[in-house]
């Protein structure tokens, strides 16, 4: 009580911004400290560890750049790197269009819209290690469904986890079965166009191709670039189907770079080498996104929102 | 594209009933692309293990084998697993419940200098991959005996419950009215009453897609029990055991297993994704499009 009536006593207005900024800190003080204890400080962790060759058993031995020069003569990086480069230029584009032209029909009132959005939404939600458990018999050359299917259309049957240029091609087919989760978001995007936009492009004479291209897809781009960027971070990730359906092979045609990581640090015990791919990791990502921001992002139109 | 396609294109689209065929048809065709992997999962699971190996594959198992479930049941502790899963689901939800709703207060509702640059790290913390810090955590982590304890995938979360999660419940609460705040704060309310009496029971539907998220996010999380809870089986997470299970059986793939393991790993998730259905729609409506 004592401390209350000492603070009156200030000029008011000074004290109560003081108070705000102190509250405001207060409330959001978690989320600083985490940033600080389990982001920041693991990063410098990391950038320390680069110079220095380390199991975690033995003391850590200062070894300079040697990380880096292990790395630029590293034939399995370059292979992490160019399989996720792969994986990341197929499954994004074709995700994201496949997506937007389902979203697109979904769009369209038409009948049992519900089901069909339960049933493409569905496989996104499928734990990642049930999903490659279930894939890893789905891909099986002799008793698998894809080969029976294929069969069944006069196709020849493909070894998809045997053969290097087909486990890819199969991974990415995987990849698209979660594709609902892309979607849903178009869906919710499509839904926010106000129809008096689509009833004025009637009016000025437009078809249903006409107002896709200057009324929906100009609306929807912030969304469509959302999902870019979501999807682009997203297959960067990859790890668990690498890991537990092909274990990077065959002759580490789905060596994605974060299951090359995980070797590094976790089963070889290199833990320098293992940050220094994990800051690479990060450097390509901000990169990426950088670029795509810089590029992509001037065509994204934003409605002007008074608000 | 010349002038005469887009004339023929746009005057096919414009015909009603030939669209609303087209949409149907092209929807129905994908959606049983999309559900056949289930089917064959389920199919699967009731299968003996010689019908498994029969070419071709019959849809429908021939005898239908319940005993799989049981045996994949028993044959690893699963049990166990669900337990230790649950209890880190369960600490996780406190975690993120509170902890981000509580940050998310002080972004939405609290005007202080400094805000706008701490929600710009935030936004930029969403779009980090957390894939980058995973080695470092885990030198950290095992330094500080944390390995082989669940700490490591619940103590995070209690400080600030995820990034996405913040910017999630600060979306919601920035779309509450601001009268009853006022009207508590003149009658000398302080901001931890508000948040708690006030904001929160309103939240509601929001918390509920977190929750949701939450538990999703934790029941498919394979790399934190990996990293951390790998070495004793004991603490597995149903994730962890059922990637171990296919190892289980020395030279050969018990496919009818595996399959039903999967089915039990699934079953939970689409259970939730049916009750709260509209909790999903709400979070991706909030999270995607009303920034």
């Amino acid at each position: 009580m004592a401390v209350q009536a000492h603070r009156t006593r200030l000029p008011w207005p000074r004290t109560r911004r003081a108070r705000r900024a102190l509250t405001g800190y207060l409330f959001i003080s978690p989320f600083i400290l985490g940033f600080f204890l389990f982001f920041v400080g693991p990063a410098l962790v990391a950038a320390w560890l680069t110079m220095f060759d380390w199991n975690m058993i033995r003391p850590p031995y200062f070894i300079g750049l040697g990380n880096f020069t292990k790395m630029f003569n590293d034939d399995l990086f370059y292979q992490s790197l160019k399989v996720t480069a792969y994986f990341s230029l197929v499954s994004v584009p074709v995700g994201l269009v496949l997506s937007f032209f389902l979203a697109l029909l979904m769009n369209f009132k038409t009948r049992s819209i519900a089901l069909f959005r339960t049933i493409y939404y569905l496989p996104s939600i499928v734990p990642a290690v049930a999903n490659a458990v279930l894939w890893s018999f789905i891909l099986n050359t002799e008793f698998g469904l894809l080969n029976a299917l294929l069969d069944s259309i006069g196709l020849p049957k493909i070894a998809w986890l045997q053969e290097p240029e087909w486990a890819m091609p199969a991974i990415i087919l995987m990849s698209l079965w979660a594709l609902g989760a892309t979607m849903v978001i178009y869906l919710a995007g499509l839904q926010g166009i106000p129809r008096s936009l689509y009833e004025a492009a009637e009016i000025d004479g437009a078809g249903r191709w006409a107002s896709l291209i200057n009324v929906t897809i100009p609306l929807m781009s912030p969304v469509i670039f959302f999902n870019l960027i979501i999807g682009i971070i997203g297959s960067f990730q990859i790890f668990t189907a690498g890991f537990l359906i092909t274990g990077g092979g065959p002759q580490h045609a789905t060596l994605f770079y974060v299951l090359y990581i995980y070797r590094n640090g976790l089963q070889y015990f290199d833990m320098g080498y293992a940050s220094l791919l994990a800051w690479v990791l990060f450097f390509l990502i901000f990169a990426l996104t950088l670029i795509v921001f810089k590029y992509v992002g001037r065509y994204v139109y934003y409605e002007d929102v008074g608000s | 594209m010349n002038a005469p396609t887009r004339a023929t294109a746009s005057q096919l689209l414009d015909n009603d009933r030939f669209w609303r065929i087209f949409v149907w048809t092209v929807l129905l065709a994908g959606a049983c692309v999309m559900f056949l992997p289930f089917l064959w999962l389920l199919s699967s699971s009731l299968k003996t293990e010689l019908a498994i190996f029969r070419y071709p594959p019959d849809w429908i198992p021939d005898p239908i084998q319940f005993s799989n479930y049981i045996d994949a049941w028993t044959t690893r502790p699963f049990a166990l697993y669900v337990r230790n899963t649950l209890v880190i689901l369960l600490l996780n939800e406190i975690a993120v419940l509170v902890s981000a709703s509580f940050c998310a207060y002080g972004f939405a509702r609290i005007d202080f200098p400094g805000r706008n640059v701490w929600f710009a790290i935030l936004l930029a913390t969403v779009m980090l991959p957390g894939i980058v810090t995973m080695i470092p955590q885990f030198v950290i982590f095992s330094r500080i005996g944390w390995v082989n304890t669940i700490l490591p995938l619940t103590v995070p979360f209690f400080f600030g419950g995820g990034a996405f999660n913040i910017f999630l419940l600060r979306q919601f609460f920035r779309t509450l009215p601001s009268e009853l705040a006022d009207a508590a704060y003149i009658d000398g309310a302080s901001e931890i009453i508000i948040y708690w009496r006030i904001m929160l029971p309103l939240a509601k539907p929001a918390l509920a897609t977190i929750a949701i998220f939450t538990f999703i996010g934790t029941w498919n999380d394979f790399m934190g029990p990996l990293l951390y809870l790998a070495k004793d089986p004991n603490k597995f997470t149903v994730a962890l055991g059922l990637a171990m299970f296919r190892t289980a059986f020395a030279g050969r793939t018990r496919w009818d297993l595996l399959m039903a393991a999967s089915t039990m790993m699934i079953v939970p998730v689409i259970f939730v994704f049916f009750v709260a259905q509209r909790y999903f729609i709400q979070g991706i409506a909030i999270s995607g499009l009303k920034g």
